[in-house]
């Protein structure tokens, strides 16, 4: 199976733009999951409902509202091309942007839910033994959420390959530079002949997701191996 | 040397707790319920009372007046819990020198090489807490108590999850601990024989109420 040079770019957009995405969720996600399962304040619920939004709206929605924020009119966006010269919509930087705010929930819930399921008291024994509590979280904390964090990363990495309404509605659908491969697929499916191109990209698609999985299998058994969950217990 | 007078309240229940602890072992004895692990989280800063004092020494550590309160990492105090909480992902040489590495090498009173001989952990250091039988897993918490050289060692019940046989095999490295290291301790239990066995001295609790003259 050979890729006409704009099969490749899409491809290779495609993974930059989820890497990326994946880069951005991981320490915002892991951060706020380590809030979320530790810590009581105020308007706890209306965050948790925040993160989870781009989850049960339509993706579009989401990516019409970065536009209106973030395109070169917007509040936000006008300040950072006026500011910084930092333009996001219509560009890739934009669609790591919008990928990552549909993918943040997916990576926040199996990191939240890691966290949660370590014994508080591991935490207290270290800082019964010296730990200041930055040292507890990446000592203790963050190792012991290991699983969770690498299923969040993955989950976090398909959704982002995945992307599709919200890109088209912020970034749209620029050869070389917005164009991922969902977006190549269909823009492919609406052109003449376009059929084998779409199902190359298709059958592309599913050996990277396939690729995906079997990495995260593979990281996580190691990772479990390495917190002693496989060993055998002896009495 | 350590000197408390603290109230501590959640729910229906109500804490108050008076005393001073000096060298050697205090046991803390009263009927489960009665309030003694809340002490002993107390104590080590795992929780904080609404009001009172706590000093070591010279060192207040809580003084809700004048809103002190020294966090648990600050302490200096070791704390051996019920059932170890030794840390999985690590194994028992890096759980012995957790609390060991957060120490200054001039404030360190054992080296490894003392603990692993003092309580007979040597051939364990490769293993993973979840290799080691209850025995050994208390031995190697109390091990990574010690190699934090607190100048307290708090104990909770650290017996209470073995049976009769591994009882019998660990308290007489807790008399060894006792007279080899010299630390104070207070150590929390329900059991006469241990108390017996170990103590010098003997605070009792009940219904959250601790009372000592001294």
């Amino acid at each position: 199976m050979t890729l006409t040079p704009e099969e490749w770019q899409a491809l290779q957009l495609s993974a930059r733009v989820a890497a990326c995405a994946t880069l951005l969720c991981l320490p915002l996600g892991i951060a706020l999951a380590w809030l979320m399962a530790r810590r009581n304040f105020a308007g706890k619920f209306l965050v948790d409902a925040l993160v989870q939004l781009p989850m049960v709206l339509p993706p579009v929605v989401p990516g019409y509202l970065l536009l209106l924020l973030l395109g070169t009119q917007g509040p936000i966006g006008g300040w950072l091309n006026a500011q910084f010269g930092i333009v996001l919509a219509f560009t890739w930087k934009g669609a790591v942007l919008a990928s990552a705010v549909m993918a943040f929930p997916l990576m926040v819930q199996p990191v939240r839910l890691a966290f949660r399921q370590i014994d508080p008291r591991l935490e207290q024994a270290a800082s019964t033994l010296g730990a200041s509590p930055w040292r507890v979280f990446f000592s203790i904390s963050l190792p012991l959420a290991a699983p969770g964090v690498i299923a969040g990363a993955l989950l976090c990495f398909s959704r982002s390959l995945g992307e599709f309404g919200a890109t088209m509605a912020f970034v749209g659908n620029i050869p070389g530079e917005t164009r991922t491969l969902p977006l190549a697929i269909y823009s492919f499916t609406h052109v003449p002949d376009g059929e084998a191109a779409a199902m190359r990209l298709t059958l592309l698609s599913i050996a990277l997701a396939m690729a995906a999985l079997l990495v995260s299998h593979f990281i996580t058994r190691r990772a479990e191996r390495m917190l002693g969950c496989n060993e055998e217990q002896v009495r | 040397m350590l000197r408390f007078d603290l109230a501590y309240q959640r729910g229906s229940f109500a804490l108050s707790a008076k005393a001073e602890i000096g060298a050697g072992v205090t046991a803390l004895v009263g009927p489960s319920g009665a309030g003694k692990s809340t002490l002993l989280a107390l104590i080590a800063g795992l929780l904080v009372p609404q009001s009172g004092t706590l000093r070591f020494g010279d060192d207040p550590l809580i003084d809700t007046v004048s809103k002190t309160c020294v966090p648990a990492w600050q302490r200096h105090f070791g704390l051996v819990f019920q059932d170890g909480q030794l840390f999985p992902h690590l194994s028992v040489r890096d759980n012995l020198l957790y609390g060991w590495h957060r120490r200054l090498a001039a404030e360190r009173r054992f080296t490894l090489d003392q603990v692993l001989a003092l309580l007979e952990i040597g051939p364990l250091q490769a293993r993973r807490p979840a290799q080691l039988s209850g025995g050994e897993r208390q031995r190697v918490a109390l091990g990574r108590a010690l190699l934090y050289s607190p100048r307290l060692l708090l104990l909770d019940e650290p017996l209470a999850s073995l049976d009769e046989r591994l009882k019998q095999q660990i308290l007489p490295f807790l008399k060894r601990v006792k007279e080899e290291t010299r630390l104070p301790m207070l150590y929390v239990s329900h059991l006469w024989a241990e108390v017996d066995y170990l103590a010098d001295r003997i605070l009792t609790m009940e219904a959250g109420q601790l009372e000592s003259g001294g």
